[in-house]
């Protein structure tokens, strides 16, 4: 048996968590004494799988295949887990893997925990912490089916690279009647900027920022750090932004390297959501909001006045560090 | 069009989670339960279809007795009738099979489940469902048309959204987007009323084990205090985050 790695990749290109799947992936090879094969769609990129511990790459090329569709991905993951005699099946936390696992889950009749956070606190039986109560607690979870399914948390269990050689190996799964039941139609994403789900940096901005017009300092901020924008429930519950960039309990959840709220009081749910990250900072006018109890550091003072000298010196530092 | 849309009975978001027996229960106590919310966009859409295409509108959930009033609040805001199956929703394998059971007996021609619950965040239970009982299935969907027996949904993605086309019969896994914040219905007097006289069947479990357990619980560590930077010197912030934070 192996550890079987689902890498998610676009555009021909790895995505960061996959290879944080396969470092995990690695991880768990290692408690269990065996190695990692790794399932990837028309992706040439087979060395990068091999610096983050990869042995064997299943390489599936097949033109139908070019747009993500779950059902056809999981078809094609569950034919590779029993080829591989897998009994741990490692993904990432990203919208797509976490569409695809319930699937899986359920054509496995395997065990699944999601929002993985670290490696395995004991492999028999087999227990893994996760995130739970949005982020309020965590849970330890035992997985009990014959395979198991380990969703991992985005950013944090983090890239570790393992150099292995990666052997690789066509493979053709054989698609059923009803895979491509859901049919793709048009895909409407912004190509080239950070998204919530991968940024390393993510700046955020709640109602304090009095309107839509005035985001233009924070759009400018976050294309100094290179991070994604994001917004507060009301805000895009107002309409001042789209509903993707929303971030919190019923939003998008974050697990970056720095949040930057501006404007945002820190309502719980708001918290709850952006609590994986690891360092938070607010800028806020009031300095009874509750995000400064949250954040690591803080600024009490006017967003107008404070995101503005922020930008300038960030782009000094920038200068000088370049 | 036979609609079933699925709902978890979920603590309030506002709510303190604590952990009680040895860190290895979820403390209930002082704890107000309500409609996930993401079953809750989904329950909304539903009204709609009811009320512009004429769907008959069942609702479901896993619980004991004590999630009766959750259950009563999906009926006050408008579903036509409630199944309850009744016993503990042990983890998302369980729940699923319970719910699937409903589906095939019922025949529903749409299922409509929340993204995920806010509280095990499990986030498995519709695409359980869709493979076992080999459905069409659309996640993270944030609107839904449907036209006979074809359907259009927009689903979110990551850095964005994507159209796909299908057919009944479909599960989805709604959140926000299926309809508006604003859109979301307090239950009226009437709508109370109403919902007393409507039919809420008890259904005992089909056999089935879960795959998961919950072992033992952990809270978040505290967090330090929050480190003060004047507004007049935004500098030192900067000077912060890359010596001491190391993230820029």
């Amino acid at each position: 048996m192996s550890i079987l790695v689902y890498t998610e990749s676009e555009q021909g290109k790895f995505k960061k968590h996959a290879l944080e799947a396969a470092s995990y992936a690695y991880a768990v090879a290692q408690q269990l004494g065996t190695t990692v094969t790794a399932i990837s769609f028309n992706n040439e990129e087979n060395d990068v799988l091999g610096t983050y511990g990869v042995s064997k790459v299943l390489q599936v090329s097949d033109d139908n295949l070019k747009t993500f569709n779950a059902k056809a991905y999981a078809q094609a993951v569950s034919q590779a887990a029993s080829k591989e005699d897998a009994r741990v099946i490692v993904l990432s936390s990203s919208t797509d893997s976490k569409y695809m696992a319930g699937l899986l889950a359920g054509m496995l009749k395997a065990s699944y925990a999601p929002n993985v956070v670290a490696a395995p606190e004991s492999t028999d039986p087999l227990v893994v912490k996760r995130t739970a109560f949005s982020n309020k607690g965590f849970a330890l979870t035992k997985l009990e089916a014959d395979t198991s399914i380990i969703g991992v948390s985005n950013n944090a269990f983090g890239l570790k690279e393992n150099p292995t050689d990666a052997t690789v190996e066509a493979f053709t799964p054989e698609l059923k009647d009803g895979a491509f039941g859901v049919k793709s139609v048009e895909v409407d994403k912004v190509v080239g900027k950070a998204t919530i789900a991968d940024a390393e940096i993510v700046v955020s901005a709640g109602r304090g920022m009095k309107g839509p017009e005035n985001w233009g300092m924070i759009e400018e901020l976050a294309d100094v750090l290179g991070a994604a924008t994001a917004c507060s429930k009301p805000v895009s519950d107002l309409g001042w932004r789209p509903h993707g960039e929303h971030v919190g309990q019923t939003g998008k959840p974050v697990a970056s390297n720095l949040y930057i709220a501006i404007g945002i009081s820190g309502a719980i749910q708001h918290l709850a959501g952006v609590s994986a990250s690891k360092t938070k900072v607010v800028i806020n006018n009031d300095p009874e909001a509750p995000f400064f109890k949250a954040a690591d550091y803080g600024i009490v003072g006017d967003a107008f006045e404070v995101v503005p000298k922020l930008i300038e010196k960030l782009k000094e530092f920038k200068a000088q560090n370049a | 069009m036979k609609i079933l849309v699925c709902i978890s009975n979920v603590p309030d978001t506002t709510s303190k989670i604590n952990f009680t027996e040895g860190d290895t229960k979820f403390d209930t106590s002082g704890i107000q339960f309500v409609i996930n919310p993401n079953d809750e966009f989904g329950l909304t859409r539903a009204m709609w279809f009811k009320e512009k295409q004429g769907a008959t509108v069942h609702v479901a959930s896993v619980g004991e007795a004590s999630t009766e009033p959750t259950i009563r609040k999906a009926l006050a805001i408008g579903a036509d009738e409630a199944i309850r199956v009744d016993a503990t929703p042990t983890d998302g394998f369980f729940v699923a099979r319970q719910l699937a059971d409903i589906v095939k007996k019922g025949e529903y021609d749409l299922v409509i489940a929340g993204r995920e619950s806010i509280d095990y965040n499990g986030g498995m239970v519709p695409g359980i469902m869709a493979a076992l009982l080999d459905m069409n299935f659309v996640n993270t969907c944030i609107n839904l048309e449907v036209d006979g027996n074809n359907a259009t949904a927009i689903r979110e993605i990551d850095g964005g959204k994507e159209k796909v086309s299908t057919s009944l019969p479909l599960i989805i896994g709604g959140q926000k987007g299926l309809v508006e914040e604003s859109d979301l219905r307090i239950p009226n007097m009437r709508g109370i009323m109403m919902a007393r006289q409507k039919k809420l069947n008890v259904v005992d479990p089909v056999d089935a084990t879960a795959a998961t357990e919950e072992v033992r619980f952990e809270k978040p560590a505290p967090k330090g205090e929050v480190k003060l930077v004047d507004a007049d010197n935004v500098g030192e912030l900067v000077e912060l985050l890359h010596n001491e934070a190391k993230v820029i």
